[in-house]
């Protein structure tokens, strides 16, 4: 007997492993999707290491201090890569024409966004382990060295990446792929206001107000603490995690709401532009 | 179950279905922003057949069949399949059913066996590597099993794509012109296949098309759309003999322009 009979209530493992089973059969098949993971963190973190060799034999103690232009763009790799890493692999699915498969399938939204979410792990650690091999091996910079924050700086950014991963691919879903630029874009947005590059306090005060309102601006002043004053600030952490379980759930909701508004409107059976 | 559940018909349907039904739709409309694609449709499919839906282009077959899969919101009115509200019941039904349409592919850069072993295990399918190896043989996939998807040709496309439909034994089959742009021998060869499995499993199968003599062939039932209204519904003989016509390319030409039924004029 082959028929299905498993249940198809609740969350199911099979299911999330189905998808990722998907994914990991296309990366293994595709040499320039595997080289893509890694070419572009390797490149920003060659250019960017030689400014900060450059900051450090010239500049001040800020600039010197223990890599924070490294540091920076390591951080932000992973917060740009992982929301990319969520995003491409959901429009895997939408250049596939495969969505239609997955929501006429026992495949709940939420497993699929799960399945999405570890694979943005994995196409990340692909990415950027080797990015962070080359920073100790050519700028003598060890992000590892920074031990324990380090988890709770990877915890915030991945949060916050899934986060704006699973509102792309709603946006996406709804208007098809003629919203594609934003996977690659919306990020950017986040660029300039998170202060991965600067402490908040170069903002204007106006703007210093909307910076506090996005997770990552947290991380990115802690690691700045951690690295020029050897201070880990357990309560940026911790607020930023709490603002990042608010977004998380928020994406769910207007995740969710999307793929019903796309129900509405036929969407799902056009998915092109 | 749809048992005391009124249904009730419009047009009147000539097919009636007592006891459960597969499918059971109710004043189903679909409005878009400028178009009426469903209008006002209700009808009941018999667990154990097939029931081919008919229509020229934007008649609202795809609509509708994506209505039933839960694709798409109806706009109004109720959708039952195998006893069960959708989409609100879907997570009861969607294991049991399955479906194959040109507007959905099967992952290209995978092969065959992997894109069956993806939907095997979406579809929680038991001894699984049996099943695909029963598939390849019943489908004739064994030559390009490991070839990927997207270097086959239309023709094995389409067996794939069928495949992938039958991975889980569904009791509910629905297909959007399962046999579009194939030869004439693959066609039939595909339309062997699902009666051989209609008939085997007493699956229902939903099958919406354009091909006259695929449904004439296949179809107990014929359910005629136009405009997003039911034009026509009763089985194949009953159509062809209020019509007066020989065969359904003709019943189908007379509803397309408007032509009256055979003692209605």
């Amino acid at each position: 007997m082959n028929r299905a009979t498993v249940s198809h209530h609740g969350i199911a493992f099979h299911r999330i492993y189905a998808m990722l089973l998907r994914y990991s059969y296309l990366l293994v098949s595709s040499w320039p999707r595997l080289v893509e993971l890694i070419y572009w963190p390797t490149l920003q973190l060659i250019t960017w290491g030689f400014l900060q060799s450059y900051i450090t034999a010239n500049s001040g103690p800020l600039a010197r201090a223990g890599g924070a232009l490294l540091g920076a763009v390591i951080l932000w790799d992973i917060l740009f890569r992982g929301q990319l890493g969520f995003s491409i692999s959901f429009l895997e699915e939408m250049w596939a024409r495969n969505i239609g498969n997955l929501m006429m399938s026992p495949l709940k939204p939420i497993e699929f966004l799960i399945a999405l979410m570890i694979m943005a792990v994995i196409r990340l650690a692909i990415g950027v382990i080797p990015m962070t091999l080359l920073a100790i091996a050519f700028f003598d910079f060890n992000i590892y060295g920074i031990g324990l924050p380090l988890v709770a700086f990877f915890c915030n950014l991945i949060f916050t990446s899934w986060a704006m991963g699973i509102v792309v691919s709603g946006i996406v879903l709804r208007n098809g792929l003629g919203a594609e630029t934003l996977a690659w874009t919306l990020m950017f947005l986040m660029l300039p206001l998170v202060c991965v590059y600067y402490p908040v306090s170069v903002l204007p005060a106006w703007l210093q107000t909307i910076a506090w309102l996005l997770p990552p601006t947290y991380v990115f002043e802690g690691m700045r603490a951690l690295l020029a004053d050897h201070v880990f600030r357990a309560d940026l952490m911790i607020q930023a995690l709490l603002m990042n379980a608010a977004l998380l759930a928020a994406s769910f909701a207007v995740f969710l709401w999307l793929l019903n508004a796309a129900k509405r409107h036929g969407s799902l059976l056009q998915t092109g532009e | 179950m749809n048992d005391g559940h009124p249904i009730p018909a419009n047009p009147p349907s000539n097919a009636p279905v007592s006891g459960p039904a597969a499918i059971a739709v109710a004043r189903l409309i679909k409005v878009y922003k400028t178009s009426r694609a469903v209008d006002d449709i209700s009808f009941r499919i018999a667990p154990g057949s097939i029931t081919g839906l008919l229509g020229g282009n934007g008649a609202g077959k795809t609509t509708t069949i994506a209505m039933i899969m839960g694709l798409v919101l109806p706009t109004s009115g109720t959708v039952e399949v195998l006893g069960h509200p959708m989409p609100a019941d879907s997570a009861e039904v969607l294991g049991r059913m399955n479906f194959e349409s040109p507007y959905v592919d099967m992952p290209m850069r995978l092969t065959v066996r992997q894109n069956l072993a993806v939907f095997g295990r979406l579809y929680a399918v038991e001894n699984l590597k049996e099943r695909i190896a029963q598939l390849a043989s019943d489908l004739d996939l064994t030559e390009f099993i490991d070839r990927p998807a997207g270097k086959l040709s239309a023709g094995q496309k389409t067996r794939v794509a069928l495949a992938k439909a039958l991975v889980n034994e569904p009791e509910l089959l629905l297909l959007d012109e399962p046999t579009a742009s194939l030869d004439p021998d693959t066609a039939d060869w595909i339309r062997s296949h699902l009666d051989r499995y209609r008939r085997e499993r007493n699956a229902t199968i939903l099958l919406a098309s354009h091909n006259m003599q695929e449904v004439e062939r296949l179809c107990d039932r014929v359910i005629i759309m136009k405009r997003g209204r039911i034009e026509d519904d009763d089985s194949t003989a009953g159509i062809l003999a209020r019509y007066n016509r020989s065969n359904l390319e003709e019943v189908f030409l007379d509803v397309a322009r408007g032509r009256a039924q055979a003692g209605t004029a």
